[in-house]
Order: C-alpha cells, then structure tokens, then sequence
C-alpha cells in the first residue's frame, strides 16, 4: 500500500471542508426549525432543491448572475416558509407529525420539480464555475469557496442574532417556554413565522450553492437527507454554529476516509460518529 | 372558382377519410393489450422516459401497419417509481386485473429482475431490454434485448481492451474505479481481472457506494495515481460528478471509459472529450443500415425534441427498447400467436433482425452474442470507433 501523497491530502481536506459547509448550511434552517420551533422539517430539503432549479432557471433562461438570484428567490422562499408554518401551527402539528406531513411536502415538491424541469440533469453554467484558484499544488474552485463563505457568514450572523439580540433572545426565550415568554410580551405566532420564513429563505441559499457546484436532479433531495440529519444532531438541535462544525467535521473525515481507506466506507463516517457523539453525551439533545 | 375549392375540399376530405380507414381497417377485434412497468418517477426516471418515448412510437407505427395478428394493439404502462417491489406489485395487476396478452420489461435490473419473477409464477413470457447482470437471469421464458452476452463482464472489456491495445498509444497502467451499483460492479471487476491477464499494471482500484455526493477525494487519488487508462464504473449522473470533480483540479485522464454514463449530459461536458463509453447502437452507419434504424432514428429525434428530452438522439437505451418491441412483433407474426410457450420457444430457435443487427437467444440464460461496441465523444458527439466494422465512417479511437 503507497502513502497518499500530501497534494492529496490537503485536497481531501479542502474537498472535505467544502461539502461539509454545505452540510452546515442545509443544516442550519432545519436545526433552527427543529430546536426552535419544534417543526423537524423534512421539506427543507426539498425546499432547498427547488430553490436550486429555480436558480438554474433563472441564470440559464433569463441570463441573471447566480448570486442576483437569490434577490428573487430568497424572498419569495420566506414567504413560503412563513405559510408552511402558519399551516403546521394552524393544525397543532407535534414533532413527529411535522416529520411526516412535510415528508409528504417533500413529495410534492419533488413532483412539481419534475412535472416543471422532468427527471433528466440538470447542469448549471456560469462564469464562477469555470474559475479555481491554484496555491502550490492545491486547488480552489470559486463555487465552493462561495459556499464556504455563504456558510461561515449565515451561520455566524444567525448565532450572533440568536446571541445579542433582543429578536434572538425573544426566540430562545419563546422555544424555552412559550407562555412564560407571552407573558413578558414576546409574540410567538409572529416570531415564529418570521423563524420559520427564515429557514425557508437560507434553504434559497443552500439551493444557490447546489446549482452552483452539482448536477441537479429531482431525486437527488434524498441523497443529502441522512448525513445532514446527522450533522443536526451532532451539532445540537437550535444551534446556528453546531451544524457548521459537526458538518465541517463530518466532510473531512469522509473526504479523508475516501482518499486514505476505500471510498465505499465514506458513508458510514457520518453515522458512526452520530453514534459516538449520542453515547458520550447521553440524556441531553 | 369557389366551386372547385369546394370540390378540391370534398376530395381531400374523402382521401383522408380513405386513409383514416384504411388504418382502421388494416386493425380490428379486440386490442391485444402489452403490459409494462416503466421508472416514470424516482431516480430511474430520466432514461425510463426515453423508453417511454419509444414505447409509445412503436406501438403508433405498429398500429399504422397491421397491429398484431390484425388487431389493434394496446401498451398499458404503470409507474414502478422505480423501485423493484412497486414493479413486482404492478406486474401482477397486469397479469392478474389487467389481463394483458403479453409482458414487456420495465427498466434497470433491480425491477426486472422483480418482473422475472412474477412472470415466472405465472407462465408469462417476459421480453426486456436493459439487464445488467446475465448470470441472474434463470427463467427460461426471459429475453433480453439488450446484446450482452453471457459473460459481458469478461467479452466486453476484451473488446475496450483490444480498442486501446489497437490505438497509437496502448496503456501500460490502468486505474479501476467504480459505484458498487450491481450491474456496474461485476463488470468493473471482471474488466480488472481482464486487464491483469493482459499485463496492464493496476495502479488504483476503488469502489464508492452508489448515491455517493462527493467525488473530490476520488478524483484527487486518481490524479495521485496517474493511470495511462481509466476505468469508471459508473451509472447515471456518477460519471458527470467525477469528470466535475476530475476538472475542478485541474486534471485530465490521458485515457478514459465509462461504463454506463448518462449520455447527453456527457457528451456536453467539455472535460468529457474523447471520453469512451459501451453502446449497441449509434446514430451512425453501419447502425443506420440495420432493419427500421434509419426510420426510427428520425422519428425519435423529432419525437424527443418535442418531448422536450435533453437528449435528442438514439443510443443503447432508445435501442435497446425498440429492439424489445421488434422481437414481440418478429414473435407473433411468425408464430401468428399470442401464446407465451410458443412465443418463447419461436424465440429460442430463430435469430431476429434488429436495430442493433441479429439477435440469438440459443446461449445461456437466453443470452446470444455480446454485441456491445465502444463510442467516443468526437467533436461533440458520440460516435462508434471499434471495433473496426461497426465503426463510423473514418472513425478512429482518438487519444490525448
């Protein structure tokens, strides 16, 4: 057995780092939704594919630069999260219900997807694709350092919203104990909505990043589900920066276990370290 | 003047009511009712479109010549979601609250497979144009349309092997990598196996799971390992996602293969050029000269445009279907019954003109010759290279 080399190395982690940021991302709204609102919403992938074609639309037919994008989409994708939730609330949906009625949504989302692009791939171009930066023998593909920086930047400005605001502290305080903070004037219906618009609108975001850097097909919302449950579940449920971190730690030991081990044992990283983290922290979320 | 207008039209109208009889009349009696299953959603559905299409054409020109046995002919699809245990529930509500005449195969081998076994339980003969893994395929009432031969996995990657052995730049080392997806895996393994015997080196083997996102780390150890040759064993989009993954270090194989890759959206990568892949049908001569070829293709290319299909053009999956339904009409108008016993043994004993040239059914798990040939991205498009006498015309395997 040869030794990989460190080229390879350093690009397995920098492969790892990158995916691992959109781990975080896509983990983020579904962790605030999960911990926040008690809402485990599975149409946030679904949510965050469509966005993705909707971005591809939107640059490949009406010629728009991919990150103007998300001047369109994201507004309208808060709206629609908003409505989402002013559906499950109107039903008193409980967490497990939550689970299937937007298992159901995700559904219907992959339906409209396909009825609207059909099942065939669907590939992005734009200009930001086509440029890496190189330094010594590693590479930077511009689309993944976007989603790096997308990432580090949602995920910090959310924790230090949820952390120095009144708006988080109204938030934190709303999912602690909801009558308690009603009665100390916090308005849950409405801050709730706007929470819940809001994951909406970072799933705009993680679409932007799945255009930018996949080939996009509908069944390909499945595919992201397990590993970012696992970073949500690592990184804590209502955490804006676990998700980042566990995704971040979940992408390079996947990126390492394929450029050292065999690629096909990549998947159980994500799992076994749900596993080990739920052992050593027993009893709490 | 207003009269003759009249009259032209008067004419027209008892020509075309002519012609519309003519069609009535060339069918009558009750339809003979073709149950399928076809991937129409789930990950499947993008090719599972493609036979669809070609269902579709072939029952429309079948009915515009005679239908079958003078009748009408009738194609009930259902939509397996592509997941083999829907397929297998839908096969038996077509045989058992359907009660269609004959069976064809839906798509992939996972949901064939399912089929087979309904059709086993119940006597039915099942024709079916993409399976992957021969050696599984143990009912004697099968028919594959889908020209692998019996041992695809050791005759197919000789042929690749003699391409390159035959191109002004024979490999020395070979790197393997490969989805474990079933139908792609044995294959990849007996390829290593093939090239061990011919004295190619193996600088890497790697197989990831199927659904796998990332191929950064893959594409990096490929560039580390730095193969004359490269083996994908990849199915679908996998082969897009590695030559992306491939581009994005900046890294080119000298020579590269994939072995089922999604053929229009290769085609179109730029990093694809010159890349090599398995057919059995091209949209070049000497294809174009096998029975129906040249007449399919066109109505296939105006047919996928208006369906809006990325890809307009016909390979081994439009090929592979339409064979399917030539074998049912070739069954039936020979024997001039419907009978699943007879029909299979018809089958066994004759070869039948196809698109993809004569098919034979006397070998193995009813599999005939291994007629799988190598194309390669040329100037945008795929085109046949080896071997030599199902090349293009002045087609000749290309290399960095």
């Amino acid at each position: 057995m040869t030794l990989p080399s460190l080229a390879l190395l350093t690009q397995a982690v920098l492969s790892g780092i990158f995916v691992g940021a959109l781990y975080g991302l896509l983990g983020l709204g579904l962790s605030l939704s999960w911990g926040l609102l008690r809402q485990i919403n599975l149409s946030h992938f679904a949510l965050a594919f469509l966005g993705a074609y909707l971005t591809y639309q939107l640059v490949m037919v009406g010629g728009m630069d991919p990150l103007l994008t998300l001047l369109v989409v994201a507004p309208c994708f808060f709206a629609a999260g908003a409505a989402i939730h002013w559906l499950l609330a109107g039903f008193a949906v409980t967490p497990l219900n939550s689970l299937l009625v937007t298992f159901g949504m995700t559904v219907i989302v992959e339906s409209i997807i396909q009825w609207c692009w059909t099942a065939d791939f669907r590939r992005m171009t734009s200009r930001y694709a086509e440029i890496t930066y190189r330094i010594g023998k590693v590479y930077l593909p511009l689309p993944e350092l976007l989603q790096l920086a997308l990432a580090v930047t949602l995920c910090l400005a959310v924790w230090a919203t949820l952390r120095y605001t009144d708006l988080g502290k109204a938030l934190r305080a709303a999912a602690e104990d909801g009558e308690i903070a009603a009665a100390f004037g916090v308005n849950e219906r409405v801050l709730a909505a706007l929470l819940s618009g809001a994951c909406a609108a970072l799933a705009a975001v993680a679409g932007l990043c799945l255009a930018l850097s996949y080939t996009l097909t509908p069944s390909q919302i499945y595919a992201w589900i397990g590993v970012v449950f696992a970073a949500v579940m690592i990184g804590g449920l209502g955490s804006a920066l676990g998700p980042l971190v566990a995704g971040i730690v979940i992408g390079v030991a996947e990126a390492l276990t394929m450029a050292i081990t065999a690629p096909s044992w990549a998947p159980l990283v994500s799992f076994s370290l749900l596993i080990a983290v739920l052992l050593v922290r027993r009893g709490r979320a | 003047m207003r009269l003759n207008r009249s009259f032209a039209a008067v004419l027209c109208a008892v020509g075309l009511m002519l012609v519309g009889g003519n069609i009535n009349a060339a069918t009558s009696g009750p339809p003979v009712r073709i149950g399928s299953t076809l991937a129409l959603t789930g990950p499947l559905a993008a090719t599972a479109l493609v036979h669809k299409l070609v269902g579709e054409i072939y029952v429309e020109q079948l009915n515009q010549r005679n239908g079958l046995l003078g009748r009408p002919v009738e194609w009930i699809v259902k939509d397996d979601q592509s997941k083999p245990d829907v397929a297998r529930t839908l096969y038996e509500q077509l045989i058992t609250v359907d009660k269609v005449d004959l069976l064809l195969g839906p798509y992939a081998t996972g949901n064939i497979l399912s089929a087979m076994g309904v059709a086993q339980r119940y006597n039915k003969m099942l024709i079916h144009h993409t399976f992957g893994i021969p050696s599984l395929a143990k009912y004697d009432m099968q028919f594959p349309t889908w020209s692998l031969g019996p041992d695809p996995a050791t005759t197919f990657p000789n042929t690749l092997f003699n391409a390159l052995a035959a191109s002004p730049k024979p490999p020395k080392t070979i790197a393997i990598v490969t989805s474990k997806f079933p139908s792609v895996q044995f294959m990849s393994v007996g390829a290593r196996e093939v090239a061990k015997k011919r004295g190619l080196t193996e600088v890497l083997f790697l197989e990831w799971e199927f659904g796998n996102r990332e191929f950064g780390p893959i594409a990096s150890r490929i560039k580390d390992a730095n193969p004359d040759f490269l083996w994908v064993g990849a199915i679908g989009l996998e082969g897009n996602q590695l030559l992306e993954a491939m581009k994005k270090i900046d890294y080119l194989p000298v020579e590269q293969f994939y072995m089922y890759p999604a053929p229009g959206p290769m085609v179109k990568a730029p990093e694809a050029k010159n890349a090599l892949a398995a057919t059995i049908f091209e949209e070049n001569v000497p294809f174009l000269n096998n029975p129906g070829a040249a007449e399919f293709v066109k109505v296939f290319n105006e047919r996928a445009a208006k369906a809006g299909l990325p890809d307009t053009s016909v390979e081994t999956q439009a090929a592979a279907s339409y064979t399917a339904w030539q074998i049912l009409e070739a069954a039936v108008t020979a024997t001039k019954s419907l009978d699943d016993k007879v029909l299979a043994e018809w089958l066994k004993t004759h070869k039948v003109d196809t698109i993809q040239g004569k098919l034979r059914f006397d070998g193995p798990s009813n599999y005939g010759d291994d007629l799988m040939r190598v194309k390669q991205v040329q100037n945008g498009r795929w085109v046949t290279v080896w071997p030599a006498e199902a090349a293009a015309p002045g087609a000749k395997l290309l290399v960095q």
